[in-house]
């Protein structure tokens, strides 16, 4: 896993509530049995016409937000099908980090495992974001995760939360199973526990 | 002060809590499909890890199989072909006990672990699939994971868990007649929101959630997630017992008994505090249809289809307007006089044999509409030949349905059922997100009674109102 520490970047604004995981990356896209491959299907149906060209309307396609890093969406963001792909897709994208007042459980999770890192911010923080973003171009913010803020040029200085194993996992770049390994003795003597009971 | 039952399943699965680290905790049964799951086994073999517990994992072939009688043949799209067969080979390389589809236990995920005894109260069960929260109705604590989780459990059995909030949700009176399970969590998820529910566990409580059968309460808590909350249980019961008896993998003779005085200990204490609590009175209860696309977006059969203005929030109003174009509906027109083009009853909410006989109820000597295609898909290759045993495959065909083979099929469209830009479906699934059941497809959530109801008569109505004998 790649690491996470800080990141400057255009932001693209997606903003939609309940943007799922069945928009992220469609289900057709799902059988393929590597981990990557999915970018280019991203947002498929919204991002793609009929005949294959990019749709003008779909915001994530114009100009100004092409290179984006950073993604800021509306609230409950990656909510549905707990499909993994979906944060792999929008890595492929090209994004590091997605800003939102709330996300699904499941996809929070998944992005965490993946190195891309959900900032959740207040409503009013987001709005801000949002609005500079949809305003301007060439609109960036700063993500630090270090001191867990969020900066940009006009004023903009926001903190956000974030639980302090995943913070430490995404800066250092571990990977879950590695890290569970090491705890091999207390599982060998839960299972011998667990023998006894039954 | 008491505990909950989800903090008693938390507790005897604690293998550890290291300091400033989630803890970590045991995983009794790990189910395994094949759409989340070939990266994970790949990860593990780049790693030189093996699977820990094979004994404690079992699979099935669901998401993208073919529904016709072409299924035992090789699938013909190629893509899913290589992903079944990857399954195959990753489970006979680690041992995994896989039910195939030339299998009887072949079926959905989380059909077949009940169907089979595997889903049992007090364990804690996790798959690479939202919907995990099924099993929670036998008062088990269930969750889906992503893949990184998947392999996660894989190689260590556990997974790494902050404890989360606990919410009761209880549905206080009794249903009228024609009301369903179904309409009961679609009502809590229209109060709650698609969000309401995130970061808490679910138990689900009440004289109407008591008087459910057990397929009933696995349509409830399969839908939990849509209301944002990973896992929902129901305490454990005579009813839940009696439904488990005698299942292949169930403890028999003197052992279930000891399983069962085991079982009844774990539900809630008396004095165990809930964090958050939400009633909803199931007297005045009436069939619930989805009018946009998301779960939340719900409303009474004999309403009228909200208008943007309905909604004082801005996100909701954004929401209600992208989705009424999407569903291509005009606020203030009646539920009932929505026309539809296919019906599927299906899916891990409502394809189990139970489902299949209240579909039939409805469906016994009528005929479907001209105008519309319906097709069943039972939950599981058992369910269908329950259901063939009791005659009910002849009700629908006579009918006009189409009786297919068992799968996730239209709930998801991964196979090759799925509908074609503007088609209006009638769907006992669990979701109705846009191009879920294929692109430019328009799904409306009901109960399988009102997906039977909506196929003869072409548009929906009140099932309420319909003679059975
Ligand atoms: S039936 Fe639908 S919800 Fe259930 S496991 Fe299959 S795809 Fe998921």
């Amino acid at each position: 896993m790649e690491k996470f520490r800080k990141l400057t970047s255009i932001v693209a604004p997606l903003d939609r509530a309940n943007v799922d995981t069945d928009q992220i990356i469609p289900k057709q896209f799902l059988k393929r049995i590597e981990r990557t491959g999915f970018g280019e299907f991203a947002f498929f149906d919204w991002r793609y016409l009929e005949d294959g060209v990019l749709n003008p309307d779909f915001i994530l396609n114009e100009d100004r937000y092409r290179g984006a890093n950073i993604l800021a969406g509306g609230r409950n963001f990656g909510s549905g099908s707990s499909r993994e792909h979906a944060p792999w897709a929008l890595m492929e994208m090209g994004y590091k980090a997605i800003i939102s007042t709330s996300f699904a459980d499941i996809f929070r999770n998944n992005c965490m495992q993946n190195g891309l890192l959900p900032v959740i911010l207040e409503e009013a923080e987001v709005d801000t974001i949002m609005a500079r973003a949809l305003r301007g171009t060439g609109y960036k913010v700063t993500v630090d995760l270090d001191s867990q803020t969020v900066k940009d040029d006009l004023g903009l200085n926001a903190n956000f939360d974030i639980d302090p194993f995943r913070k430490n996992s995404l800066m250092a770049g571990l990977d879950d199973v590695g890290v569970t390994m090491e705890f091999s003795k207390e599982i060998d003597m839960y299972e011998g526990r667990q023998k006894k009971r039954w | 002060m008491g505990k909950t039952m989800f903090e008693k399943i938390w507790d005897q699965h604690i293998v550890a809590e290291p300091e400033d680290q989630p803890a970590l905790i045991y995983i009794d049964l790990h189910l395994v499909h094949e759409v989340t799951s070939p990266q994970a086994f790949e990860a593990l073999r780049l790693t030189n890890r093996k699977v820990r517990r094979p004994d404690l994992t079992i699979s099935t072939v669901d998401h993208n199989l073919p529904t016709d009688d072409t299924r035992s043949e090789v699938i013909k799209d190629p893509i899913a072909r290589i992903q079944v067969d990857t399954l195959r080979k990753n489970c006979e390389q680690t041992g995994i006990t896989l039910y195939d589809v030339d299998s009887t236990a072949q079926g959905i995920v989380h059909v077949i672990g009940p169907e089979q005894g595997y889903t049992q109260p007090g364990m804690t069960i996790v798959c690479g699939d939202s919907h995990t929260s099924t099993h929670g109705a036998f008062g088990s604590l269930a969750f889906g994971i992503g893949t990184s989780e998947v392999e996660h459990v894989l190689a260590t059995q556990t997974l790494r868990q902050r404890k989360p909030h606990t919410m009761e949700v209880r549905f206080n009176g009794k249903l009228k007649q024609g009301v369903t399970a179904k309409d009961m969590i679609l009502a809590a998820i229209g109060k709650m929101g698609t969000a309401g529910g995130t970061g808490y566990v679910i138990e689900y409580t009440g004289d109407a959630i008591r008087h459910l059968d057990m397929a009933g309460r696995m349509t409830v808590c399969n839908m939990t997630i849509e209301a944002g909350a990973r896992a929902g249980l129901i305490a454990p019961d005579d009813t839940t017992f009696e439904w488990m008896r005698g299942r292949k993998f169930v403890p028999k003779g003197e052992k279930f008994d000891h399983a069962v005085d085991q079982w009844r200990a774990l539900v809630s204490d008396e004095d165990a505090v809930f964090d958050t609590l939400i009633e909803i009175d199931c007297d005045d209860l009436e069939p619930f249809v989805t009018w946009g696309t998301n779960p939340g977006q719900v409303t009474r059969i004999t309403d009228n289809v909200p208008s943007p203005e309905d909604f004082d929030d801005i996100a909701d109003r954004t929401s209600a307007e992208n989705a009424l174009e999407y569903m291509g509906l005009k606020g203030g027109m009646a539920i009932e006089d929505i026309e539809i083009d296919r019906v599927f009853i299906g899916s891990c909410t409502n394809a189990r044999i139970e489902d299949l006989r209240s579909a039939a109820q409805i469906v016994r000597g009528r005929t479907v509409a001209s105008s519309v295609r319906a097709q069943i898909m039972p939950g599981s290759t058992l369910t269908k030949l329950l259901a063939e045993k009791e005659g009910l495959d002849q009700i629908f065909m006579e009918a006009g349905f189409e009786w297919r083979e068992s799968g996730c099929s239209m709930c998801l469209g991964m196979n090759p059922d799925i509908l074609v830009p503007g088609e209006r479906c009638a769907s006992t699934s669990n979701r109705n997100f846009e191009g879920r059941q294929g692109k430019g497809g328009r799904t409306h959530l009901v109960s399988p009674e009102m997906a039977a109801a909506a196929a003869i008569s072409g548009h929906f109505v009140d099932v309420r109102e319909w003679d059975t004998e």
